[in-house]
Formats: structure tokens, C-alpha cells, sequence
């Protein structure tokens, strides 16, 4: 198992460094220079000027390479155009903001579309199962950010039952030792603070999750179906072993694997999904972050930002890949 | 999406609850908007004002600012000498409670307030007053840049050792504090100005202990990329204003508390909160909701809503220009046929009742009508698309085209949608004939940038005064040779410097009419509006006294 | 996605049918009783007719304004001159959204046929040279998918600068990874297939079993990925135009650009919003429904 897990980290590496490469060599094979790319077609000369400079853009290739390795080993992305702090800081200070609304949203989609999708299977051809299939191929064509809005306007602005935007009340004074806001709350004794931010999450993470949502109901019922279809578990029928004996230790074990598959996939959907829905709701996170540095051509930012998000999938990927062999035996041995 | 395992599936009638959802859906969020929650209610208690705003201040030490936004929460916490009176642009006393110059004009005593502390309890004196002009005086590299000390780069004009070669004298010579309340200004030549200067917020005077302590001089980088690396400015900030910082926390909000020992009338309401929500729509959202209680660049899209939901709107005087800036060195805007051509081209009135507030009024120049040195005689170009063409035939320029340049990711009270004023003017000179490219860059820096090294060809800008002073508005444009508009008449350069040297008032007024009626002949560019922008406020919040140089002051609102 | 989902994607792939007639021919049954497909089948062929005919369909020009009628935040809604109303600048809506699908459809065509020609040109040197040369194409589209789809289009868009070529360019870019695993997978898997290595046992050249035979049996699940391509891709397109990426003249009547734009209105004048809308989710219903639906039809796993 060990080996397992080792080998997989291993493979990590060569990639994490293909994809630093890539950013470099794209990044400078644009058409008018790595400059453009830093600062846009209208740059003054003395802007450019500054720029070479301090990116070292007229120094031989290897060496800009070495130097661009040695900051980004050391996390050094460079800093921000607009707010004139190391991109870095920027990305820590946001990070825990965008955690807590994909691993929200995720549990979302997961506590409704893993039993959604069961029993849609379970009830195939019922009115549950039709409902299931058209409601989640409406999450899946729906834009996350025209649901966004869909989902603003409604409950923020006519009805007015959730905030339409922002992590907290204003008025609220709480410290955030961790920067979970949900936590935090809890942490320092302040319980309705837990609960102001975890209103202030409801939509957002609603609006994020439901695409993952929409996959994971229809992978769970496909998968569900299919492995209820399966020999062994009629056989199991056959023999008189209860439904739900059945159903725990046939069914679920063997659906869990393309479940797994899917979560795996859907982190990075949530994760660019995130800068949208995070626009939206001016949550404050890395995705209103990377939008705003969309904006405003802030580039050293877009970098960065990607670069980070990507790694972030990738983990969560790997951790997927073990799940496998905890789930799969036969993935072990390969 | 992408890589979907296979599956079994079949979709009896999921299909069809698909769109019968849709069409559910459709009837649900359309039809007619009632414009939200009820009149808002005041935040409990009555002791706490969130204020939405729309981006945080840069820094807080108002020496390096020049952003409406780090002014305005400057302008809760610190004083200078003199201010303009509210509602006005009339100079009154503030810190100074009298002031007089001598017969040279060059030495201004002011007698200062007594019993001012600072926040950090240290005394305001004569001495405090020096130690802030001379810090000014004797800034160093990057301070220096005019990306960082705009406002005193334009009253003063010069530093103790200018870096820059090109840099002129400066206007300052020196402070002396002849006694504990007493302040002697010492200027290197006459200036009719410089008093108006001095209510800008830029030169407030700050705790001299706070400004060492916090490492206020610390400013490493460039003009373009300075670096604030002290803490004051950030997490400090020590003025003698009625509210003091309580709490700075970037993207988030910035929080003001009152300040005891305030030497005038307390603040009213104990904590004021400014919320930065860079989304307009969404400040909106936030006043309706509840969230905050007031905000300021109201979209004019909204104002008929707001107010028949019962929100008040408060209506800052007109003292703003909204142009279209020419490039007079790019062809062919340098041919003064095109250029008129463009103006009898662009329907300004249907684009200003279009797109901006009931009140607005189509500018004829390039000074608000309220401003003395208002000409009632220049030279106007009425619509006419007609005229337009045949200008352009008689131009000679076969084939004119045009690089349209307009900004993205901002909005103004002059300007609160360029992307459709853009839209708006393209189709006006599309019809006149000519050809128009398209091109757009993030307001700032990058489109500001381009505008000021003369990138662009015809440019969406605008500006809103200072303070009440026509060199504010046409001398900042025109008084000096500027890449932005290229070469323009030398006549126009010199008459607005013989007007801003002009002590006498009435020869003044003249020398700016005229000056006006040669802009509108040379056309650099095309006014076309003048805007009255609106602050939001909740039921029962008042006291809020709007300026037209946008100096408001939160400690005499009350919320009932 | 995770290396051992790639596995499985492979693996999933199924051995190629001796007549391919007999497949086509299933296919098309199956697809015809398909509510589905139909369903699909017809808004894709609505999207394409009205794309395709829009000066004779829309009543007016795109682009003439009318700023009579527009007051700040007031705008005249649907009426019998103008079916779905005018848009912030006095345009009409309905020509404006018929126009539209032109964009769409051509950054959906022109965006995934970038990705699916390159990348299938990957797919097939990797599966029919094998070795180090798949490795590294392998190696190179792990990386490439390391970064999710939507950021790594935003990156490319954002530094190739704002046009639409950019966004074409940048959601190509982000399938080719896709079709380059998709037809390698296809081929390795043919590859051991009986009928393969009988023709090499023949001595039929290597190059003639990989054009002749593989290659061609490898397509029906690039067709099926070409659509569901072309569903994210107005997908994307949209998310792109909302933040600000694509052309910079803002009077092209662009979906996801007119979406973005009616956010400054959102609580004046709803209805702006709903129809581009619509719009996008019933042309990406219609490409994933027909992509779905294909994907079964041709899956001979499923003939029972």
C-alpha cells in the first residue's frame, strides 16, 4: 500500500514541473514578449522599461529560467499589479475563503446527490427518477453564473431571506484565527457568528455545488444500476440476503469507485466555477481574486493563482488515486 | 463534462420536465421588478453606519493618495488648515482660525486652534504643522513621483531636492512655528491658489510622533509600483479628525470609531463602517438588503427604483466634465475639419438623456456651468450629420479612420457605463462615415496610462473638481503641453497661465471666458456632459451634507 | 483528472465492430426511438438554422440603436414591433439574440475543431508509435489537464488579449488534451484487438493497419466528444465573456456578453438577462443531449 501511495506521489513531481515550464515557455513565447503579458499592448516605455528590469527579461534564457525555478520553488509568484502585494500573500489570505465554500459546496453535492441518485436508480422509471434526470441536466447546462444570479435575485433580492453577498455582516466583530468563518465562530465562543457566516455561504455554495451535484446523481444512479445488474449481486438476491445487507456491502462498495472518479473531476469544476460564483456574491475568496486580476490585466496574479489552483487539483486528485487503492484492491497490485 | 463514464439511461419524460422547469422557471423571475425590500431600516441600536463604497483606500496617509476613496476615509479622520465650506467651495477655517499674507503675498501667518490633540493624544501645535509641510518638502525618490504626491506635485510644484531635472521650484520655501499656536508659511512667489490647495485632504496634518513611529517615510519600488512598506497608512493613521481608525482590514471593511476628545461637535453616530463593494448593481443589493445603510456613484439605472422604495438620494451639486479627448497628434485628428466633423457627428443630446440622470446637461465646454470663468459664447456644434459628412468630404482625408479607445472595469459619475457611451458615440460616427477601431484596457492602470503617453486617438475621460477653481479643470487639462492631446494652439498655453497668475478676480473671469471660447475653436476634444451624482441613504439616516468637491463629512449624520 | 481515471477511460473503450455498417445502422435505430436524441437533435438543428440564417430571420439590424426610447435603467419590454423588447441601447432583442448564434456557433466550431484536429494528431502518433513517444505525449497531457478547464482557458484568453480568436484559441487549447487521451486510448485498445494482429501476423505494413483499419474504428467516440465539446464551449464562451475576455467591440451581439452585460441591470429590466439566458442552456442542452445520446447509440457494448 505503501509503495502504492509513494509511486503515485512520485509521478507528481514530473508533472508540477512540466506545468511550471509550460507557464514559462507560453508566457514568453507571446507575440510582443513576456512584457505584453505582464503589463497589456498600451504599457509605456518606461513601465516596459521597469519591467525588464525587474523580471530580469534581458538576461539568456537558461538563466531566466533558473531564477523563475528559484521563485517559484520558494512560492515567490511575484506581486500584484493592483494591490501591490506579493501574490502569495494575497493568494494565503484568500485561500481559506475559497476552501470553505468548494468543501461546502461539495458536501451539498454530495449529501443530495448521492442519495438522489440512488434512489433514482432504486426507483428507476418512477417520478423520482424522471425528476432527478431533468434536474440534473438543467445543473449541467446552466452557466454557474446565470445559476448565480438566478439564485441572487431570487432569495437575496425579492424574497430577501439570505445576504446577497460578502462572507459576513459588516457589523459583525469576531476574530478569525483560522479563516474558516464557520469555525472560527465556534472556535472563539461566538456561535451566532458561525451562523452569520454560514448564511452568508448557503448561496453561493449552492449555486457552486450544483453542477457537481447534477454529475454525481447521475454517475451514482448509473452506477447503482449497473453494478445492480450485476451477477453477483442477483445472486446475493437469490439467496435471501436482506436489501439492505445487500445494497451496503455489493452496491455501494463497488459504486463508490466511479463515484470517487467524479468528486475527483469535480474539484477542478468547482475550482474554476469558484471564480464566477464568487464574482457574483463578491465572496472574497481566490476566485474573485483571479476574476478581479482578469479585469484589471493583473497578470503576475492570473499566474500564480492558476498555477496554485492547479496544484490544489492535483492533490486533491492524488488523493482521489489513493482512495482507489483503498477502495479497489486490484489497483494495488498493478 | 469531459470525461463522462459511459451509462444505461433512459429519459422517459425527463426531457419534458426539462422545459416545463425552464418555462417555470421563466415565469417565476420575469415580469416587472418592485424594486426590492422596503425603505431599508436603520441598522439597530442607531449607533453603528455601514457605508458602501467601491474599493478600498489605497493607503491613509493622504500624502500619497489621490483616490476619491482613500480621500474619503481620510476626510473622516484627519483636519487641514482650511477647508471649504460644506456644500460649497468657499474657503472657512478648519485647524487655522485665521490666516492673513503679507503685502508680498509670500508669507501666510495662520492662528491656529487651541487644545487640538491628536488621536494618539500627542498636541496639535505649530511645531505639528511644520513637521508635516516640511516632510512634504523634503520627500525623497519615489515620493517624489507624481503617481504617488499628485496633489502636492500640483500646488507646490517642486521639492527641497527635486530629482527630476525637469521638475520645477517649488512653490514652498519654508514653516516656521514663531509660537506655540502660530505658523508662518513661507512660498517662493505670489500664488492665488495655494489657499484653495490647502483644503485639499492631501495636506492633512498628521500626528508627527504616528509619522516616524509607523514608518510613514518608508516607500520603496517606483512612481509606477511604489511599495508603502511602513505601517502607517495601512494599519496606522493618526489625525485630529472627529473619527479615528479603529481597523483596517483590506477587502473587507475599515472601521472608524469616534473620537472622544474631538475639539468641535462629537460625532453623532460612534462607529462608522466603510464597505468596499466594488460591484455597483451589488451595492445596490447590499442597501436594500439591509447590509449597509447608505453608498455612494448611484447607477442612474436605479434611482427612480430606489427612491419609490422609499431610500433617500442625495444629489452632489454638478461640478464634473465628461469628455471625448482627441489626440490632435494622431491622424487625422489633426485636422481641425475631422475634428469638427466628429463634433457635429455625435448626438450628445440623445446619448446624455439616454444614458445619464434626469439633471444632467449636455456640456458646452469644458467647466461646469456653476464655475466662474463660464463662457456663455463659445462656439457650439449643433448635431447635424449632414454638416458631419460634408466636413469630413471637405477635409480631404479619404476613407477617416478612427482608434476609439474607452476604458473597462470602472465607473464614474461622469461616465457610469463607458461601455455604452462607447457604443453610443461608434454608431454616431459610424454614420457620419467614418471608421471606427475599437479598443479598450482595465481603467488602471493600464488605460490611464496609454491616455497619458498619448497611445490612444479618441478617449472616454472625464474629470470631477477638486476644488472651486477653474485652473482645476482647464488648466489641468490645458495649461501645459500634454501627450493626451497632443500640440494644441500656444495661444491657449499662454492665456491660461497669464489667468492663473491674475490676482484680480474680475480680470480673472474674464481671462477664463476667453480662454474657454479658443478651446471650443481648437476642439481638442468634445464635452458632452455634466452629471449631478446621487448618494444612497437608507430611512432616517440625515445630517449628510453633499459637496461638489466630495468633501463630506459622516460625523454630523445621525441616524433617528 | 486523476492517472488512474485515464486508465479507466481507456479500458472503457471496447473493441471495434467487423461491420460497420451493422453499427451505423443500430446507431441510427437506436437514436431514432431516443426521446432524447430527438430532443437534442432538434434544438442543435434549430440552433445551426437560425445561426445559419440570421440576416433573413431577425427583423432588424443587430446594431442600430435607437437612444429615443431609452432612459437610464428604462427600457421598452416586449411589444409588438420588437418581440422580446430593446436592449440598454435601444437595439432589438430578438435580432440581437437571432444574431448570436452565429458567434456561438462559430467559436463552438472553430474552438473545438482547433482542439480535436491537434489533438487527435497527438492521439495518433502516440498510439501508433508507442514507446517514448507516447510517454512524453502522455506526460504532456497530464500536465495540460492538471489544470482545470475553465482556468486554463482564462489564462490563455487573458494573456493573448482581448478578441475572440483569444477565446477560440484558449478553449481549443484546453480540449486538446481530451481528444489526444480519447483517440490514443481508442487505438492502443484496437491495437491488441484479434483482428490488428492478425493483419501483422499477414504482414499487412504497420502504417496500413493503423490508417486503414484502427483509425478509423477510433472515431465514433471522438464524434460523441466533438459534441459535448461543443456544449462546453458555449459553456465557456459565455464564463469567458463574463469577465470581460473577447472581442473589445461591445456591440457584437455575443451571448455570454450580452449575459454579462445585464448585470448592471439586473433588478431593472430581468427579462435582458433571461433571454441570452435561455438562450445558452438550451443550445448546450441540445449539444449535450445529442452528445449523450450518441455516445449510447454507438456503444456496441450496449447492443442487447
Amino acid at each position: 500500500m505503501l509503495k502504492f501511495v509513494v509511486r503515485r506521489v512520485l509521478l507528481l513531481v514530473p508533472i508540477l514541473l512540466g506545468l511550471s515550464i509550460l507557464v514559462f515557455l507560453f508566457v514568453r513565447a507571446l507575440p510582443g514578449g513576456p512584457e505584453t503579458a505582464l503589463l497589456g499592448e498600451n504599457a509605456t516605455p518606461e513601465r516596459i522599461a521597469q519591467v525588464r528590469e525587474a523580471y530580469g527579461l534581458d538576461r539568456p534564457v537558461q538563466e531566466q529560467y533558473f531564477s523563475y525555478m528559484e521563485r517559484t520553488v520558494q512560492l515567490d509568484f511575484g506581486t500584484s499589479i493592483q494591490t501591490r502585494r506579493a501574490v502569495t500573500e494575497e493568494i494565503k489570505q484568500r485561500f481559506p475563503a475559497t476552501v470553505e465554500l468548494a468543501v461546502t459546496a461539495m458536501l451539498f453535492a454530495i449529501t443530495v446527490g448521492i442519495p438522489l441518485g440512488f434512489v433514482a436508480a432504486r426507483r428507476y422509471g418512477s417520478w423520482i427518477d424522471n425528476l432527478s434526470t431533468a434536474g440534473s441536466l438543467l445543473g449541467i447546462a446552466v452557466p454557474v453564473f446565470v445559476l448565480a444570479f438566478l439564485l441572487k435575485y431570487v432569495f437575496a433580492i425579492k424574497l430577501g431571506w439570505l445576504p446577497s453577498q460578502g462572507r459576513e455582516d459588516p457589523r459583525v466583530f469576531t476574530e478569525h484565527p483560522t479563516g474558516f468563518f464557520v469555525l472560527d465562530g465556534l472556535l472563539t465562543g461566538n456561535p451566532s457568528a458561525s451562523w452569520d457566516a454560514l448564511k452568508h455561504l448557503i448561496l453561493p455554495a449552492v449555486a457552486l455545488g450544483t453542477i457537481p451535484l447534477a454529475f454525481l446523481t447521475r454517475i451514482t444512479r448509473a452506477a447503482v444500476l449497473e453494478v445492480g445488474n450485476e451477477d453477483y449481486v442477483r445472486t446475493a438476491e437469490a439467496k435471501g440476503m436482506t436489501r439492505a445487507v445487500v445494497t451496503r456491502r455489493h452496491i455501494l462498495r463497488n459504486a463508490m469507485l466511479p463515484i470517487a472518479t467524479v468528486i475527483g473531476l469535480q474539484t477542478g469544476l468547482l475550482l474554476s466555477g469558484a471564480v464566477l460564483t464568487e464574482t457574483v456574491f463578491a465572496f472574497g475568496g481566490i476566485g474573485s481574486f483571479m476574476a478581479q486580476a482578469v479585469f484589471t490585466r493583473d497578470f503576475p496574479v492570473i499566474q500564480g493563482g492558476i498555477l496554485f489552483l492547479a496544484v490544489v487539483f492535483v492533490l486533491v486528485n492524488l488523493l482521489v488515486d489513493i482512495s482507489y487503492g483503498v477502495l479497489d484492491p486490484r489497483v494495488r497490485t498493478r | 463534462m469531459h470525461n463522462m463514464r459511459r451509462q444505461s439511461f433512459p429519459r422517459r419524460g425527463g426531457v419534458a420536465l426539462v422545459l416545463a422547469g425552464l418555462l417555470v422557471g421563466v415565469a417565476a423571475c420575469g415580469g416587472s421588478d418592485d424594486g426590492g425590500g422596503s425603505g431599508g431600516e436603520a441598522s439597530e441600536g442607531g449607533d453603528t453606519l455601514v457605508f458602501g463604497t467601491s474599493a478600498d483606500p489605497v493607503s491613509l496617509d493622504g500624502a500619497y493618495v489621490s483616490d476619491g476613496e482613500s480621500l474619503r476615509a481620510i476626510r473622516q479622520m484627519f483636519e487641514t488648515l482650511v477647508t471649504t465650506e460644506a456644500g460649497g467651495t468657499e474657503i472657512v477655517p478648519a485647524l487655522a482660525e485665521e490666516w492673513e499674507s503679507d503685502e508680498a503675498g509670500t508669507a501666510w501667518t495662520f492662528s491656529l486652534r487651541e487644545g487640538v490633540t491628536f488621536h494618539d493624544g500627542t498636541d496639535f501645535n505649530a511645531e505639528a504643522v511644520c513637521f508635516n509641510f516640511d516632510r512634504w518638502y523634503n520627500f525623497t525618490g519615489v515620493q517624489q513621483s507624481p503617481s504617488v504626491s499628485y496633489y502636492y506635485n500640483t500646488v507646490f510644484t517642486g521639492f527641497a531636492a527635486n530629482e527630476d531635472p525637469e521638475q520645477g521650484e517649488s512653490l514652498y520655501s519654508s514653516c516656521e512655528a514663531t509660537d506655540e499656536n502660530t505658523a508662518v508659511i513661507n512660498l517662493t512667489s505670489p500664488s492665488a491658489s495655494f489657499l484653495s490647495g490647502l483644503a485639499l485632504a492631501s495636506f492633512s496634518i498628521a500626528s508627527p510622533q504616528a509619522l516616524e513611529e509607523f514608518g510613514a517615510d518608508d516607500v520603496s519600488g517606483s512612481g509606477e509600483e511604489p511599495s508603502f512598506d511602513g505601517e502607517y497608512g495601512r494599519t496606522q493613521a493618526v489625525g485630529t479628525g472627529p473619527y479615528q481608525l479603529e481597523a483596517f482590514e483590506p477587502n473587507n471593511r475599515l472601521v472608524m470609531t469616534r473620537y472622544d476628545d474631538y475639539w468641535g461637535d462629537a460625532a453623532k453616530i460612534e462607529t462608522v463602517i466603510f464597505r468596499p463593494i466594488a460591484d455597483g448593481p451589488a451595492r445596490r443589493l447590499a442597501l436594500e438588503s439591509g447590509e449597509i445603510q447608505g453608498y455612494d456613484l448611484v447607477a442612474p439605472a436605479d434611482f427612480e427604483a430606489l427612491e419609490a422604495a422609499g431610500f433617500q438620494l442625495l444629489e452632489r451639486p454638478a461640478f464634473n466634465v465628461g469628455y471625448i479627448g482627441f489626440n490632435t497628434a494622431q491622424p487625422p485628428l489633426d485636422n481641425p475639419m475631422i475634428r469638427q466633423a466628429i463634433a457635429h457627428a455625435i448626438n450628445r443630446e440623445a446619448a446624455v438623456s439616454a444614458l445619464y440622470p434626469e439633471g444632467s446637461e449636455v456640456a458646452t465646454q469644458f467647466m461646469p456651468p456653476a464655475l466662474f470663468g463660464y463662457s456663455e459664447d463659445v462656439p457650439t456644434y449643433e448635431y447635424d450629420l449632414e454638416k458631419a459628412k460634408q466636413l469630413i468630404a471637405q477635409s480631404g482625408v479619404r476613407n477617416p479612420t478612427i482608434n476609439f479607445f474607452y476604458p473597462t472595469n470602472v465607473s464614474r459619475p461622469y461616465m457610469p457605463n463607458p461601455e455604452a457611451n462607447f457604443q453610443a458615440f461608434q454608431a454616431d460616427l459610424q454614420a457620419a462615415g467614418f471608421t471606427v477601431n475599437p479598443t479598450s484596457a482595465p481603467w488602471n492602470p493600464d488605460y490611464l496610462d496609454a491616455v497619458q503617453t498619448g497611445g490612444a486617438g479618441i478617449y472616454l475621460l472625464g474629470w470631477t473638481g477638486d476644488f472651486g477653481d477653474p485652473d482645476n479643470f482647464i488648466g489641468t487639462f490645458f495649461r501645459t503641453p500634454q501627450e493626451a492631446w497632443g500640440p494644441l494652439d500656444p495661444a491657449i498655453y499662454e492665456d491660461l497661465e497669464t489667468a492663473r497668475a491674475e490676482s484680480d478676480e474680475d480680470a480673472r473671469t474674464a481671462l477664463y471666458e476667453e480662454a474657454n471660447n479658443k478651446i471650443m475653436e481648437f476642439l481638442p476634444g468634445l464635452p458632452y456632459v455634466h452629471t449631478s451624482p446621487r448618494i444612497a441613504f437608507a430611512e432616517g439616516i440625515s445630517g449628510y451634507e453633499p459637496s461638489p468637491v466630495s468633501i463630506e463629512e459622516f460625523a454630523k449624520v445621525s441616524i433617528d | 483528472m486523476s492517472l488512474s481515471q485515464s486508465e479507466a477511460v481507456e479500458s472503457g473503450v471496447s473493441a471495434p465492430e467487423e461491420a460497420r455498417g451493422g453499427l451505423a445502422r443500430d446507431a441510427l435505430r437506436r437514436l431514432r426511438r431516443s426521446p432524447s436524441a430527438i430532443v437534442g437533435a432538434v434544438l442543435v438543428t434549430l440552433f445551426v438554422l437560425v445561426a445559419i440564417f440570421a440576416p433573413l430571420l431577425a427583423p432588424y439590424s443587430p446594431t442600430e440603436q435607437d437612444l429615443s426610447q431609452i432612459r437610464p435603467g428604462v427600457f421598452p419590454g416586449p411589444s409588438a414591433e420588437h418581440l422580446l423588447g430593446l436592449d440598454q441601447l435601444g437595439r432589438d432583442e430578438l435580432s440581437r439574440l437571432i444574431y448570436g448564434a452565429r458567434y456561438s456557433l462559430v467559436i463552438g466550431i472553430v474552438s473545438v475543431t482547433i482542439g480535436a484536429s491537434i489533438g487527435i494528431l497527438f492521439g495518433l502518433i502516440a498510439g501508433a508509435f508507442g514507446g517514448w513517444v507516447d510517454g512524453l505525449i502522455m506526460r504532456l497531457t497530464d500536465i495540460m489537464l492538471a489544470v482545470p478547464g475553465l482556468l486554463l482557458a482564462i489564462g490563455i484568453a487573458a494573456l493573448l488579449g482581448r478578441s475572440l480568436t483569444s477565446v477560440m484559441i484558449a478553449i481549443g487549447v484546453v480540449n486538446i488534451p481530451i481528444f489526444a487521451r480519447l483517440l490514443r486510448g481508442s487505438m492502443l485498445a484496437q491495437r491488441e484487438s484479434d483482428y490488428a494482429l492478425a493483419a501483422t501476423a499477414l504482414g499487412v505494413k504497420r502504417w496500413r493497419i493503423v490508417l486503414l483499419h484502427v483509425f478509423p474504428n477510433s472515431l465514433a467516440p471522438v464524434i460523441v466528444q466533438a459534441t459535448l465539446a461543443l456544449a462546453t464551449a458555449i459553456i465557456d464562451a459565455a464564463g469567458l465573456a463574463f469577465l470581460g475576455l473577447g472581442s473589445p467591440d461591445p456591440s457584437i451581439p455575443e451571448w455570454g456578453r450580452m449575459l454579462a452585460e445585464t448585470n448592471a441591470f439586473l433588478a431593472n429590466a430581468p427579462l435582458l438577462a433571461l433571454w441570452p439566458g435561455l438562450a445558452i442552456v438550451l443550445s448546450v442542452l441540445g449539444f449535450y443531449l445529442l452528445g449523450e445520446a450518441l455516445r449510447e447509440a454507438l456503444d456496441p457494448k450496449l447492443r442487447r
